[in-house]
């Protein structure tokens, strides 16, 4: 199983992403630099974290005209897996993956802790191993993470259960407290109508040892994994 | 024309320029005369403090690089070494907040990957007015939105730091700051220019006229007419830093540097002249080769500009084209503007035409050095008289200790940290607001814990007790997460260094860190001076500012400062006397800035500290924490916030230093004596830990139990404290937030 992680110039999760696919997972993972052009045999690609090209002008708004952008594409549309994070996911929306926009927090404020959230779909390759309803401690880290969008693409979403994650309590209740930043209907995470692109703000990367307070998100990591051993997916690089 | 004029707006005394024509044997021209003003200004020259400074201690075998590089570095184990720093940006952020404090972070990084270490953690140390003085949270919210701004984007946690409001620094806040990074030992790369021939390479951001005369204006005091010097502050493009950092360290993984240094203060003019200085040899540079963001810019303009994010480096001959192919992966341009030579000039050309043309050590060793006039200070002995009879009113155990857990300096830091991304990089272990930043190692067992102290009340009432203080607390601090004590950088924050007075705060403290550093075994690796810290005449209580790096051989067995759950054994280790003098409770329940600090004695710290780390390392105790601000009381709470709600009930005992009895119950709660540590373990451990700390002469014992939902505390047989913890812990939480939520209703 090989993880291919893409670094844009700016990015900055993009070694843990790689830390934990590698040396917690133990899988197969390599960097793609953003001016590749070829996916090296990824069987999964992780959009990571960071501020790609520095983000002064919109989130993401840059990254998606990077030449892999075009590869991740290709591979999405083919049904390869390709998980977003946080600036990954903002990628994702930029580049039409997924549809909705980021505003900054409500607060105004980056926020970086550790929030819950409740897994609604399990029909995703991130998803795959989670129980529904399941609920994950993980930590959040951005300053423009409120979701997004018109209220006929939100019942879209909704109709067609895309909506992946949602910011809860600790007992996976729905609350304006447990919103951090202001997302329509709590959306933390969303998955594409093929169900194989999934963007999340949370770091589940962040969170797969428990020495770093949880590791409660190596459940998505590990949803792929089995997803791709299982056969359910079948595209590749 | 060189007139006085000039030399009072380069920050030049008459006997400076004469020592100036004395060097080159000649007048300067006005590029050369830019270019001496900047290194010989206090903050490149240190000409004030290089007669004390030199008294640290700054060796030991853990030591790999000393004070004089871009960082200090220490040795880990495993081959790796940890390469830090701390460094103040005090000014710029005075004048323009959010990017004073983000090009301080930026500067600071650039120090450490310089180095050729991967920076891992940034701490910080802030210091502000009173929270409700007017101009205070604007200031406050610039500079921490501005560390956050730099750090989150470059991708470098913030793990920790303390902030504290005093009216000095009301006119001149402090933001000093610390980051630490990991590099192979044997793969530290130095600020050195050698081999005559090898090229001169800039790259980084363009040249602007941003940030002119930083350095000068870091030397002068503030007045009324500060905030025209707006155009010296820099703008930082942490977007820049960070394909910086990837492409530096990448090609310094190729063994193709000869040298590298960042431009910080005094820009060009500092790393060629320093870089020529430590290599023994000279460096020439053609400024019309210089990218420029702006055109039209003298050769003076060009040597002194601080524009950030620009690094030089010195090139192994015939190695040029992989730097420039990596440079050029990470779309950044490397431009060779000069080369090595072997005279040891510092010569700068314009075109090919010579436009300065001055020895290295004319501008380094042969810089001022001063022995400033020093005397006590008028207002110590007024001060330093503290009457524990005629206190008045006396607050209750309850209220007392809700209005310290309520008081900016000792409340939840939650509102800033919250905004810094502390876990980027998956390597922290502690979260803020638990003591120490720890940070694992990836590819060891080992852990880094680290904290930055200082306390600026106490070294205005005796500067040599309060440094010493403030080693004791960083290091104590660092035990506390279980982590043998290694190395420290300091940050001395002072006012204007020509007053007798102010120069004799100096000498003390540094006479105080200096004993502490030796007693604890914790070297002086480097660090940074910052003087001149006044307003209207005005200075800032004189405040070193302590950072220490402490190792964990087996970084799972850190501790942190919360309980863990009931039914554990609460001990206090070490010894209360009731001592009040300078204390937070005198400030906060009295309004009283007075008295003598607390005593220490270093042999007793250093025995604790030692005894903590071997506790931690036999896993003896699940806890401890430090008492520092509100004593043993506000320890206590501190435990138990953060804890979900773990309470706890102590007993300890009654003090005679008053003829009042509510005086004598606040000094034992509330007294800060030194070298003091709240520990808690299980019950079948006790005895253990009883036994090692009576092996290694610290007084232990047993206080009381973890549990319940009530903070209980007796003080010799009487009930003084008892409340609900969720009580205290509001006022601890919330006290910050609500500032900012004030504003905005």
């Amino acid at each position: 199983m090989k993880f291919a992680i893409v670094t844009f110039p700016g990015s900055n999760c993009d070694q843990d992403a790689y830390h934990a696919a590698r040396d917690v997972l133990g899988e197969e993972a390599e960097y793609l630099w953003h001016k590749d052009t070829d996916l090296k045999g990824a069987d999964v690609i992780v959009l990571p974290g960071g501020f790609a090209h520095g983000d002064y002008l919109r989130c993401g708004a840059m990254a998606r005209f990077s030449p892999i952008m075009r590869e991740v594409q290709r591979f999405a549309a083919r049904g390869g897996p390709v998980l977003g994070i946080c600036n990954g996911f903002q990628v994702l929306l930029e580049a039409g993956l997924l549809p909705g926009a980021m505003l900054r927090n409500q607060s105004l404020k980056f926020r970086c802790e550790h929030v819950h959230i409740r897994v609604e779909q399990i029909d995703t390759p991130f998803t795959a191993a989670c129980r529904k309803d399941q609920v994950l401690k993980i930590p959040i880290a951005h300053g423009e993470g409120n979701y997004f969008a018109e209220p006929d693409v939100i019942a879209r979403l909704e109709r067609n259960r895309q909506v992946v994650f949602r910011y809860t309590t600790p007992d996976g209740e729905v609350a304006d407290a447990a919103n951090p930043n202001g997302s329509a209907a709590a959306i933390a995470g969303l998955c594409s109508e093929a169900r194989n692109v999934v963007g999340l703000m949370p770091h589940p990367e962040r969170a797969c040892e428990s020495v770093l307070g949880s590791a409660d998100g190596l459940v998505i990591f590990e949803s792929v994994v089995q997803s791709l051993k299982s056969g359910g997916l079948v595209a590749r690089a | 024309m060189i007139d006085s004029q000039l030399l009072e707006r380069h920050g030049l005394k008459a006997d400076e320029y004469e020592r100036i024509v004395t060097c080159i044997g000649r007048e300067p021209n006005l590029t050369e005369l830019g270019i001496f003003s900047v290194m010989w200004s206090e903050h490149c020259s240190y000409k004030s403090s290089r007669v004390y400074l030199r008294t640290l201690p700054t060796e030991g075998p853990q030591v790999l690089q000393g004070p004089g590089e871009n960082a200090g570095a220490i040795d880990i184990g495993d081959g790796l070494a940890a390469v830090f720093k701390i460094e103040s940006h005090n000014h710029p952020s005075f004048i323009e907040p959010y990017q004073g404090a983000a090009t301080g972070v930026g500067g600071i990084i650039r120090d450490i990957f310089t180095m050729g270490a991967r920076p891992i953690a940034l701490l910080n140390s802030l210091r502000f007015g009173p929270l409700d003085a007017p101009g205070t949270r604007r200031l406050l919210e610039g500079v921490v939105a501005g560390i956050a701004g730099y750090g989150n984007s470059i991708g470098i946690p913030t793990i920790g730091g303390e902030i504290a409001f005093e009216p000095s620094y009301a006119g001149n806040p402090l933001v000093n700051v610390f980051c630490l990074g990991i590099a192979k030992a044997s793969d530290i790369i130095k600020g050195v220019a050698s081999g005559a021939g090898n090229a001169v390479y800039y790259v980084g951001a363009k040249t602007g006229r941003d940030g002119i005369h930083g350095a000068t204006m870091a030397s002068a005091e503030f007045d009324d007419k500060s905030a025209d010097k707006r155009p010296a502050v820099q703008v930082g493009d942490p977007f820049m830093e960070k394909l910086l950092l990837e492409a530096c360290l990448e090609v310094m993984r190729t063994d193709t540097l000869v040298g590298i240094q960042d431009m910080g203060a005094a820009g060009l003019t500092c790393s060629t002249t320093e870089m020529g200085s430590r290599g023994g040899a000279g460096v020439e540079i053609d400024v019309s080769l210089v990218p420029q963001r702006e055109s039209g810019m003298t050769p003076y303009e060009i040597m002194l500009s601080e524009s950030q994010e620009r690094m030089l480096l010195v090139v192994k001959k015939g190695r040029e084209a992989e730097v420039e192919r990596i440079f050029d992966k990470w779309d950044l341009h490397a431009v060779r503007i000069g080369a090595v030579t072997s005279d040891g000039l510092l010569r700068v050309t314009d075109h090919g035409r010579v436009v300065a043309e001055i020895p290295n050590r004319a501008l380094t060793d042969d810089a001022p050095v001063y022995r400033r006039p020093v005397e006590p200070p008028s207002y110590l002995a007024e001060v330093q008289s503290l009457d524990l009879d005629a206190l008045g009113t006396v607050p209750s155990g309850n209220d007392a200790l809700l209005m310290l857990a309520g008081s900016p300096t000792i409340a939840s830091k939650r509102w800033a940290y919250r905004q810094y991304d502390h876990m980027v990089q998956t390597n922290t272990v502690n979260l803020p607001g638990l003591g120490a930043g720890v940070v694992r190692v990836k590819g060891t067992d080992r852990a880094l814990a680290m904290s930055v102290d200082g306390n600026g009340r106490y070294c205005y009432l005796d500067p040599y007790r309060g440094a010493m203080l403030a080693v004791a607390e960083a290091t104590r601090n660092v035990a506390c997460a279980g982590a043998r004590p290694l190395g420290a950088t300091n940050c001395l924050n002072f006012g204007n260094p020509e007053r007798p007075a102010i120069m004799w705060q100096f000498a003390r403290v540094v006479e105080g860190i200096g004993e502490a550093c030796q007693a604890l075994g914790v070297p002086i690796t480097g660090g940074n001076v910052s003087l001149y810290n006044e307003t209207d005449g005005r200075a800032i209580y004189p405040t070193p500012v302590i950072g220490v790096v402490g190792l964990l051989e087996h970084g799972n067995r850190v501790l942190d400062g919360r309980f863990h759950g009931s039914g554990d054994i609460v001990m206090l280790l070490g010894e209360g006397l009731g001592e009040l003098g300078g204390s937070e409770y005198l400030k906060t329940a009295h309004s009283l800035v007075r008295g003598v600090p607390p005593a220490i004695d270093l042999i007793a710290e250093r025995a604790m500290q030692h005894l903590i780390v071997a506790l931690a390392d036999a896993r003896l105790i699940r806890s401890a924490h430090d008492c520092s601000d509100g004593g043993v009381a506000v320890a206590l709470a501190e435990c138990c916030f953060g804890s979900g709600g773990v309470g706890v009930e102590v007993a300890i005992e009654g003090l005679n230093v008053s003829s009042d009895v509510g005086v004598n119950e606040a000094a034992a709660l509330f007294g800060e004596s030194a070298s003091r540590v709240i520990a808690s373990t299980t019950p079948d451990k006790l005895t253990e830990v009883l036994h090692a700390a009576a092996a290694a002469g610290v007084p232990a014992r047993v206080i009381g139990e973890t549990g319940g939902n009530l903070l209980r505390m007796f003080v010799g047989g009487r009930i003084a404290i008892n409340m609900p913890l969720a009580d205290a812990e509001r006022a601890w939480s919330s006290t910050i937030e609500q500032y900012f939520v004030k504003r905005v209703a």
